[in-house]
């Protein structure tokens, strides 16, 4: 314990900075490059894996099955063709509508319904932001109705439960389905999301002064049943991001057929022939990449092809041309040393 | 005006001029918040978040919540307010240190010691020997008997040498006692800031002599911040204090300087911000147009028929405030942090540690890092600088025999040891002119030893090297000086002295040799003064050539010569000399005349050769430096044969035939154009010669060029790679740094002493050694460094790193945002162009302030090539000179990126998320998982060195990014509970993100890599050299080629627009950047054809170039 010996030395360098490799910058790092290996590999890699997914996602999606019937037109009849507004605003017209479908392979069950609205913007600033969060899920918040605004309160000055464009213009058409002439049971149940249902749609708030605002927009709430059980309304108030858009209806637990002759009895009462929108009613099956949709397996098809033609062209390329890395000659001060001096 | 000190008068002077408190402050304690917001508001892109941040507590435009740009926007205000109270407590505290130093202050009759603070005009001060004067003083006392005293100047106009300084013939043999009680009136000028000049009159009261008015010159004062050297004591009167002394006067407020890089950011900002205004418009006029035709019939947004006034402006201003996260608001903060840590990198760098005095660098100014990446000329001071300031005399020549050429040292030639010891006459006569042909003066310590006081360090070199050869000086008595040789005294009585003056270029004493009453006359000088006046008949050529051979070594020369005059020779021209001495007209002129008379018919005796030791390392630094394309120029105030010598010595100039000084001199203004417009036509023709071409001026030519001819000499400094401007002030060094900024060159000014201060304030980067001559330099300067060979590392290594990871960080802080931007964009096309926001506000949030800004952070730690390969192809440096890796083109491609990130995102977020799963959160998520990955690989793809926090940064983010959403995604009172948990369990989800991932990172990767490979730039082809393993070698043995005749008419200077500039084309490595400018006309076909072959998008992205 010779301590004062070594004292004065650290206190003659007090004034040097103390050394890590921090400070330095001489932590140890790895520090790869771009050798032909290297990316010629992952090129390769990338080509041989997203292939097969891709394939595998393209049959998912293909081996769903799928029926899309658009009924827009075909329940407006000739007369009303001419003045499908005015037809579908008013409240007296018989609005009813049969179509039928025959079912082409086979769809096992569940069968999940959707309506589709295309050219219907949910996700309008003015629409997307027509809610108020608090009212929907808090008895005692029912007075909250802002960003609600103008479906926010009666003429009466009666805040609206649940407010809000979104809730106001909740879709209402309906669909009953016969098979083979025998009535099929659609479940209503578990349409939407659990969370939605257990903490953001309260089971003791109740619908309120629901379309007595003046103008009457979509469906019509049972005043009786709290929000958290108007799965309509919670499947509607999950607004989509783009334009064309399906929302669950409802589910058939039981297989279709080949040649089983659905006939659906619509309830058309759903304007959107004011802004030339579409209506659909679409029956799928669905498998573990969800419903049909292609988009994926077909991208990963051409992304994978596309890294396998780079890894091609790249490997003729080091064979034809090959290069060198890091040969000092390429440095131009090595070929003209003498302009800098 | 005029300003009356009242000398020793306690009570009137307090109320009328300021106390001697100095202040540096820029805020007091009250006025620091107001102040303080006022200046940052007074940048454009605070006032551009501040509007943007005033908008969103507008909630029918706002599409995020207003906390979103307010929280970023209060941190980034606390953090720069908090800086400059911390830089202002650290000026206060120094001033406080000056302010409260103790001094002695005649106080009613008695001498008390007080602060320095305290001092009030019209007070008399006392100084010791060594002491530091506290304030602006006009002596009136001294210990010295003929009333002269001596002091250091260096810190005002860093000239070492002692200067003298007398007291007013008024005040002369005024007894001590009665200083004290002194009483009068100085009529002096208002403050003001030349050091040189000082007007004024004094009038003493009776009892004290006369009542005469005594007129008042600089000699007669002590300034601030001088030192008191070889005299006891001296006191003086007050006249300015506080900041109203002239160096407080001529201190200034520096200029804030701001990087060319930061200029650069500031202008694609700008960009930016009329690519947003644009977008705004657009989309606006769009988003009515929609309004009006579709969004009627789009009954369920129940669009009123009459909206307000300002309707036409909602979606407008809805878009602005969707597209402000363009600028991005984290990249201030964001540069900040990181250039802190370089200029810490700096501090902490143990290479560049002065291990002599232990002394580490110091980046005071932590704001322009990047600039030292980017410098194109080097302003240096001389003496001090690129020497060691310390003068050992090191050789001679006597009568033809070279002494010290074996060793190196003529004080350890056993043979000059002997020519002494046997004493040999010559030698003995040149030992003598040596140790008494000065104006040394010889001081005797306590303990005995003899200290030589001299005002120049050549004279003291010699007279202790004569000490050494045992003719000791030893004492110099009113006109008597002794000398001791081998033990016997000699006397010689001075009866004139022919001082020395930068036109004689020698010096002379006339003296009576008292031991045998002859009179000799001893000169020495330069050779040129010299030996043209050696007596007839003495061969001179062995010395010409001693002097050729010493200052090819870098040694400063003087030859010494005698002769003995008659009695009666003498006589009559000591008449014309006092007559001479006491002319009014040219009296200088008149003098030399008459000196010349007597200094002729000279026996040369010999050369002596003294040595400014050049710092370790200076030659080679400068070597590297000009390899990597930095231009230097010597400004020194010393004389232009030593300044041309050292510039020899330290590779700055090559001597003939390899280089050529060309001299600009001349005494008028019509002989400096004639020899300006010679030197500028040499210089145009030897352009195209490998040749190193120089140029060198004089302080009295400078001023013509500067002031008359100033086109000419911009047109001449563009067009020489070195000069050496010698015996120019301060003024002028700051003028030389002010014309090369001009021509849009980016500047660094090193220097050590107080004449360099505003030098190295004016240029872009000022450096400081931090050396002899006291820390003015480096107290003013941005940098500090304990040696000039620390230089190259700074500039090597710290500025390229620092530019380099600049470059990346602030065009990918802008990737970023753009990305998340254009996202915004599109999806405002399927949302009927009303500005509806894709993501939520917390993650608009976080995204700028967590997910992107952590991980491009670590890229302070990346490293293109290692340190070692930098330092050994200085070369590289061209990239950063030129801009290479920021500039309009380089930011071209990380747009086009963004913009490609922004397609394949947004396209494979709503295609993979259509029809049953196009719910608004989880689209958002989606897309934002997506700009994450995306990001995580790009700073993956760009980063060049990994250590360990890079992964943890890169990888660990990604986790984050992950862990902060299932955290969001757990509250249920958040828009986004179980969104993130939700798409987690969705195989499609994945799925989306690594097509996200392959789709936008596949053309990258093939782009940087076919560059790499087939394209490479230097930078590529050494990272390659350095990684694969193999030897780097730099050929340079191929003989030099003559340099490619860039463009023959080089009249068509560019010098009238040199802010054209264009960064993109500036040809590279090919030639220096000087030559860049001249043919900015005609860019070079190779690098033309290069930027055409690469793709418009990622061809210039930060690295790959």
């Amino acid at each position: 314990m010779m301590e004062p010996h070594s004292a004065p030395t650290p206190k003659k360098y007090s004034k040097k900075p103390k050394y890590s490799k921090f400070s330095q910058q001489e932590l140890p790092a790895w520090k790869p490059i771009l050798t032909p290996g290297w990316v010629i590999s992952t090129f390769t890699v990338v080509g041989i894996v997203f292939i097969p997914v891709g394939l595998a996602s393209l049959f998912s999606s293909e081996s769903v099955e799928e029926a899309a019937i658009r009924y827009d037109d075909k329940c407006l009849n000739e007369i009303h063709a001419q003045n499908a507004v005015a037809f579908i605003k008013n409240d007296m017209t018989n609005k009813t509508c049969t179509t039928s479908w025959t079912v082409e392979r086979k769809m096992q069950g569940p069968i999940f319904i959707y309506y589709q609205l295309d050219n219907y913007y949910q996700n309008h600033r003015r629409y997307v932001k027509s809610r108020n969060d608090k009212q929907l899920v808090n008895p005692a918040s029912e007075g909250d109705t802002t960003n609600c605004y103008p479906q926010d309160k009666t003429n009466g000055s009666m805040p609206i439960v649940p407010c809000g464009l979104i809730a106001w213009s909740l879709f209402n058409d309906t669909y009953k389905f016969w098979v083979n002439t025998k009535s099929l049971t659609v479940n209503k149940k578990d349409i939407s999301w659990g969370s939605d249902r257990s903490h953001k749609f309260g089971s003791k708030v109740y619908p309120k002064n629901f379309q007595l605002g003046g103008l009457v927009g979509g469906a019509k709430l049972d005043e009786n049943m709290p929000l958290n059980q108007q799965e309509d309304l919670i499947v509607w108030m999950r607004t989509a991001a783009l334009p064309s858009f399906r929302k669950l209806y409802g589910k058939i637990e039981t297989n279709l057929e080949v040649n089983d002759l659905v006939e659906i009895v619509i309830e058309n009462n759903y304007n959107t022939y004011e802004f030339g929108g579409n209506k659909r009613l679409i029956l799928s099956t669905a498998t573990w990449i969800g419903g049909k949709n292609p988009f994926l397996g077909m991208a990963y098809l051409f992304v994978g092809g596309v890294s396998l033609l780079c890894a091609i062209v790249f490997i003729l390329l080091y064979v034809i041309k090959p290069r060198p890395l890091g040969d000092p000659s390429y440095l131009s001060w090595n070929k003209n040393p003498g302009i800098l001096k | 005006m005029k300003r009356y000190v009242y000398i020793n008068d306690d009570e009137s002077a307090h109320d009328l001029y300021c106390d001697n408190r100095i202040s540096n402050r820029k805020y007091t304690v009250l006025n620091f918040i107001p102040k303080n917001l006022w200046e940052q508001f007074s940048r454009f892109m605070n006032q551009y978040f501040l509007l943007i941040a005033c908008l969103q507590l507008w909630s029918l435009i706002t599409p995020v919540n207003p906390a979103s740009t307010w929280g970023p926007l209060i941190f980034i205000f606390a953090v720069s307010a908090t800086k400059e109270a911390w830089d202002d407590y650290h000026r206060y505290l120094s001033d406080k240190k000056a302010n409260e130093k103790e001094v002695w202050v005649v106080r009613n009759g008695i001498k008390k010691l007080i602060q320095a603070q305290d001092i009030h005009v019209g007070n008399i001060v006392w100084l010791r020997e060594n002491d530091e004067v506290p304030c602006d003083l006009v002596l009136i006392g001294s210990s010295d008997p003929q009333g002269l005293c001596y002091i250091e100047t260096a810190a005002m106009d860093g000239e070492t040498d002692l200067k003298t300084r007398v007291i007013p013939s008024a005040c002369m043999g005024i007894d001590v006692e009665l200083l004290h009680k002194i009483k009068g009136v100085i009529e002096c000028p208002t403050p003001n800031k030349d050091i040189r000049r000082f007007d004024a009159n004094m009038r003493l009261f009776p009892p004290f002599i006369d009542n005469d008015i005594c007129p008042l010159t600089i000699k007669n004062t002590v300034l601030q911040s001088c030192y008191l050297r070889n005299t006891e004591w001296a006191c003086g009167v007050a006249v300015y204090t506080g900041n109203e002394t002239k160096l407080g006067m001529s201190r200034g407020i520096p200029e804030p300087k701001l990087t060319a890089m930061d200029a650069m950011i500031d202008k694609l900002t700008g960009a930016i911000f009329v690519f947003q205004i644009v977008v705004v418009m657009v989309l606006g006029i769009a988003g009515n147009v929609w309004k009006d035709t579709e969004a009627k019939k789009q009954w369920y947004v129940l669009y009123p028929d009459k909206g307000p006034w300002y309707e036409l402006l909602i979606i407008p201003l809805r878009f602005e405030l969707l597209c402000s996260i363009m600028i991005p608001i984290s990249i201030k903060v964001s540069l900040d942090l990181v250039k802190g840590l370089y200029a810490k990198f700096i501090d902490w760098d143990h290479r560049m540690v002065d291990l002599e005095t232990s002394t580490p660098s110091n980046a005071t100014n932590t704001a322009i890092s990047e600039d030292l990446g980017q410098v194109e000329y080097i302003l240096t001071d001389k003496t001090g600088t690129l020497t060691e300031n310390k003068m050992i005399f090191r050789r001679c020549c006597i009568s033809g025999i070279f002494y010290g050429n074996e060793n190196g040292d003529a004080l350890k030639d056993v043979e000059l040891l002997h020519a002494v010891s046997s004493g040999s006459p010559d030698v003995v006569q040149f030992l003598t002119i040596m140790a008494i042909c000065n104006t040394v003066i010889p001081t005797q310590s306590k303990t005995g030893d003899i200290l030589y006081k001299a005002q120049s360090q050549d004279e003291d070199a010699l007279v202790q090297a004569a000490a050494h050869l045992h003719m000791v000086f030893f004492n110099k008595s009113g006109n008597i000086l002794e000398v001791k040789f081998n033990s016997s005294i000699l006397q010689y009585e001075v009866l004139e002295t022919l001082e020395f003056t930068s036109d004689r270029k020698r010096m002379s004493l006339v003296l009576r040799d008292c031991q045998n009453g002859k009179i000799l006359l001893l000169s020495k000088g330069a050779d040129e003064a010299i030996l043209p006046y050696a007596r007839t008949g003495q061969q001179t050529r062995n010395f010409i050539e001693a002097v050729e051979q010493y200052a090819h070594l870098g040694l400063r020369t003087l030859c010494l010569a005698w002769r003995e005059l008659r009695e009666d020779e003498y006589r009559e021209w000591s008449l014309m000399f006092k007559e001479a001495n006491s002319t009014l007209v040219d009296r200088e002129w008149r003098v030399a005349e008459v000196c010349q008379r007597i200094e002729h018919n000279l026996e040369v005796l010999g050369v002596t050769a003294i040595e400014d030791r050049l710092q370790d390392g200076v030659p080679e630094t400068i070597e590297t430096l000009r390899k990597a394309g930095i231009n230097f120029w010597m400004l020194t105030g010393d004389k232009q044969n030593t300044a041309i010598q050292i510039a020899l010595s330290c590779n700055f100039i090559s001597p003939e035939p390899k280089g050529q000084l060309l001299s600009i001199d001349g005494k008028t203004e019509d002989e400096v154009r004639r020899s300006l417009e010679r030197v500028l036509l040499t210089m145009r023709i030897t352009t195209s010669e490998p040749k190193d071409v120089a140029f060198v001026i004089d302080g009295w030519a400078l001023d013509f060029a500067l002031n008359h001819y100033r086109k000419a000499f911009t047109e001449l400094a563009i067009l020489s790679r070195t000069a050496i401007c010698c015996r120019v002030t301060p003024s002028q060094k700051a003028q030389l740094v002010q014309i090369l900024k001009s021509c849009d060159y980016r500047t660094l000014a090193i220097g050590d002493g107080g004449n360099d201060v505003r030098m190295i304030q004016q240029a872009d980067i000022g450096v400081g050694i931090s050396g002899r001559e006291g820390l003015q330099a480096a107290r003013a300067a941005d940098y500090s460094i304990g040696k000039f060979r620390f230089l190259k590392r700074l500039i090597l290594v710290h500025g390229r790193y620092s530019y380099n990871r600049t470059a990346f960080l602030s065009q990918y802080s802008f990737y970023k945002s753009l990305l998340i931007c254009f996202i915004q964009i599109f999806f405002s096309f399927i949302s009927g162009v009303s500005g509806t926001s894709l993501f939520n506000s917390v993650s608009l949030m976080a995204y700028n302030v967590f997910y992107t800004s952590v991980p491009v952070l670590v890229s302070v730690l990346d490293k293109d090539l290692s340190e070692e390969t930098v330092i050994q192809h200085p070369q590289i440096l061209f990239y950063c000179q030129a801009g290479r890796l920021l500039n309009p083109s380089t930011f071209a491609g990380w747009f086009g990126r963004s913009l490609f990130h922004a397609v394949v995102v947004f396209l494979i977020s709503i295609h993979a998320y259509a029809y049953d799963k196009s719910e608004m959160e989880e689209v958002s998520m989606v897309a934002l998982s997506g700009c994450i990955w995306l990001q995580a690989f790009v700073v993956a793809m760009e980063t060049n060195s990994f250590t360990i926090l890079q992964h943890l940064a890169i990888w660990g983010n990604l986790a984050g990014f992950y862990a902060i959403n299932w955290i969001f995604s757990a509250l249920p009172a958040s828009g986004m509970y179980t969104i993130m948990f939700r798409l987690c369990r969705q195989p499609s989800y994945w799925i989306s993100i690594f097509l996200m991932t392959a789709a936008g990172m596949s053309p990258i990767l093939a782009i940087k890599y076919f560059r790499y490979t087939y394209r490479p730039s230097k930078i590529n082809t050494l990272q390659q050299a350095e990684r694969l393993g193999g030897p780097i070698v730099s050929l340079g043995t191929i003989e030099p080629q003559p340099r490619p005749l860039i463009e023959k008419d080089v009249s068509t200077l560019s010098i009238t627009q040199p802010k054209n500039r264009n960064p993109v084309y500036e040809p590279l490595l090919s030639d220096s950047p000087n030559a860049t400018r001249r043919s900015s006309g005609t860019p070079f076909d190779f690098f033309q054809s290069q930027s055409r072959s690469s793709l418009p998008n990622y061809s210039r992205n930060c690295k790959d170039n």
